[in-house]
């Protein structure tokens, strides 16, 4: 199991602010189109952290133009060019899943204070 | 060079250089070592025995020691043959040789022979993946079931090969064509694209393709 846990250690990342359940985040992704390469910039709330090691992947969630849009980020991926945490916000749970139906003021998030860094 | 015995690790990912996610299985793939060459003279047929996993003396069954000691081999757990295809020849392999994980290249074919996992006997749902009965709808007494398994007085006998219940897994399987992605030569581990027959720990035959 130990060897299991060694593969893949030297692409993972490690340059990333502390990011939580709750904050909201924009994730600038490296998109390919062909040769050329551009930035992608996608801002929600993170709703879901899953998995360990190099198969660790992060939910962020928006909602654009009235539609909600879910997009599942593997946490280690080399195509992440940044993380920035916009928000830091303050949740009593693990999983945000109930925001997908929740309206309106059910909806909010609180602002927690910066983490001390 | 024929192949290589080893054992599975587990499966894990890792990222590619268009920075998509491969999935890949770990192999302790050796170190092994030429127990004994057949001939054609001597044997009537050509092939390398390799042995794997060192063990004592006193735990090898005697028929076994005196093979061993026959071929001024060490005693290994797990000994088998690899016949050479067409295209390949193990002329320049005597007895004694190590092989080791670095007789392949990343990129490499393999094709790769293990023991699938047991699931005991199963149904055919889970067995052949047929689709079973409703739930409800005034369904009642059989919900996975397989349904008929044939006519009636003509042909008056069921078919060979219906499919049905039974032992599922535990049973020898190989997977063509595996891609091998990465190789770590010091410690005898390699990585090939996708799922490999069998639990971690199990044992695999891994063969050279062409």
């Amino acid at each position: 199991m130990d060897i299991l846990q060694q593969v893949g250690r030297e692409q993972m990342r490690t340059d990333y602010p502390e990011f939580k359940v709750g904050d909201t985040v924009k994730v600038h992704y490296k998109i390919k189109e062909g040769a050329k390469e551009r930035i992608q910039v996608f801002q929600g709330l993170i709703i879901q952290k899953r998995g360990t090691g190099i198969s660790k992947t992060f939910t962020v969630r928006k909602v654009s133009n009235g539609v909600g849009v879910e997009r599942i980020f593997p946490h280690h991926s080399p195509m992440i060019d940044k993380l920035e945490v916009v928000r830091f916000g303050h949740v009593r749970r693990a999983k945000l899943f109930y925001l997908r139906a929740a309206k309106g003021k059910a909806g909010r998030i609180k602002e927690r204070k910066r983490p001390m860094v | 060079m024929l192949g290589l015995i080893g054992k599975k690790i587990g499966m894990t990912q890792i990222f590619d250089a268009d920075g998509k996610v491969v999935p890949v299985t770990l192999i302790q793939a050796g170190p092994c070592q030429v127990v004994c060459k057949m001939t054609v003279e001597k044997n009537g047929y050509e092939a390398l025995q390799i042995g794997y996993e060192e063990k004592k003396e006193k735990h090898t069954t005697r028929p076994l020691q005196g093979h061993f000691k026959k071929h001024n081999s060490k005693f290994y757990r797990y000994v088998k043959e690899f016949r050479p295809t067409i295209d390949q020849s193990i002329e320049e392999m005597k007895e004694g040789d190590t092989i080791k994980a670095d007789m392949f290249n990343t990129e490499d074919w393999v094709s790769i022979t293990g023991t699938s996992k047991g699931r005991g006997f199963s149904g055919v749902m889970k067995r052949h993946h047929f689709a079973g009965f409703e739930q409800s709808h005034g369904a009642h007494e059989s919900f996975r079931g397989g349904g008929s398994i044939g006519q009636c007085a003509q042909p008056s006998r069921v078919f060979k090969n219906v499919k049905m219940a039974g032992q599922h897994g535990n049973k020898q399987s190989t997977m063509k064509h595996m891609q091998i992605v990465k190789i770590d030569a010091e410690q005898n581990l390699i990585m090939v694209r996708g799922a490999v027959p069998g639990h971690r720990n199990a044992l695999v035959f891994i063969k050279k393709e062409f």
